[in-house]
């Protein structure tokens, strides 16, 4: 009954918005499915601390937040300042209190963070692109041009994973088939960090997946 | 911004920054919310919380007055503490203003309630 996630209203969020924005697509909505499915475990595992990298429109770190309740403490993290103002005004049209600080991945959170994050969520930049087609000064593009084989900004995350995670933190990462998850795993698992996809569906030319982690005691 | 944010945040990602905290903080609007108190949560995030910097920036703001100088013992039973914890970390909020370095004195500005910690490509 609790353990649904419900969309959130995102009507205040106008079609100019969306030149700056990214606008939720099948993506979004598999995250939102995916961690639907795991509000059980993450209710088990009574999370204090719970983080978005690249909210874009807040959708996910809002539905999550409205879904699991005030016993948590929820920030998001964006690039995109545009994107940053978006997702607070979701926040608040939706009732949900959430934190959000327009930063490049966790680097202002790095030192005073060690091994507290329960819950990270991550919708990255997975397209594969050329880097001549990524205009730095268009926010968009920031948040799907990832690069060769769309791993540019995934890959500068997963070293930060055993740093900043908790021992019972879990990592949420959606990806695309060319971002190569088997090679994914086997960077993670360098890590210590088990890998295992929970939810995938294709979405026109795209062959989407959630990839859940968990740190694994050797 | 709400102090407990505040309380995370750091500089250290600048070249030449060895700590990068506590961050100042010179604010030109704040705002005092009203929010949901969880007692239990409070406690969890406490152990978490950087005290001496989370008095820092009650002091930045001019609002320092009922703040407890230092954690008290068997903080999770005492729910006078607990509440003003919560009002500290979680109703206080930096609208607009400034987050500053102590180290360089470089100012992160805080807009709408939003940090903007991005530091330019020779800034890291």
């Amino acid at each position: 009954m609790m353990d649904k996630i419900e969309t959130p209203d995102l009507s205040h969020i106008s079609s100019s918005d969306y030149e700056n924005v990214y606008e939720p697509a099948e993506d979004s909505f598999l995250m939102l499915d995916a961690l639907e499915s795991e509000i059980p475990y993450i209710k088990a595992i009574k999370p204090t601390i719970c983080l978005e990298i690249g909210s874009g429109s807040g959708i996910v770190l809002t539905g999550l937040a409205k879904c699991l309740g005030s016993g948590c403490a929820y920030f998001s993290v964006d690039i995109n300042s545009h994107a940053a103002q978006v997702t607070r005004k979701t926040a608040s049209r939706n009732c949900v209190s959430l934190e959000v600080v327009n930063c490049d991945l966790v680097g202002p959170f790095l030192s005073r963070i060690q091994n507290e994050i329960d819950v990270l969520v991550f919708n990255p930049p997975y397209v594969p692109t050329d880097e001549s087609e990524i205009d730095p000064k268009s926010p968009i593009a920031l948040s799907w041009a990832g690069g060769l084989r769309g791993r540019k900004v995934m890959d500068r995350l997963f070293p930060l994973i055993p740093q900043i995670m908790s021992p019972n933190g879990t990592f949420y990462l959606l990806i695309v088939k060319e971002n190569d998850e088997d090679d994914i795993f086997k960077v993670m698992k360098s890590y210590k960090w088990h890998g295992s996809v929970i939810m995938e569906r294709k979405a026109g030319r795209e062959y989407l997946k959630v990839l859940k982690f968990k740190h694994v005691q050797m | 911004m709400k102090l407990l944010t505040h309380n995370i945040l750091t500089s250290k990602c600048l070249k030449g920054v060895t700590v990068g905290y506590p961050l100042g903080i010179v604010a030109k609007e704040v705002k005092v919310n009203e929010v949901e108190f969880n007692p239990e949560f409070i406690s969890r995030m406490i152990q978490k919380v950087d005290w001496p910097a989370l008095c820092k920036a009650a002091e930045n703001l001019g609002h320092l007055d009922n703040l407890p100088p230092a954690v008290v013992d068997d903080y999770e039973n005492n729910e006078d503490f607990l509440k003003k914890a919560h009002h500290f970390l979680m109703e206080i909020e930096v609208i607009n203003g400034d987050l500053i370095c102590p180290e360089t004195g470089r100012k992160f500005p805080v807009t709408d309630g939003i940090p903007n910690m991005l530091a330019n490509e020779d800034e890291v």
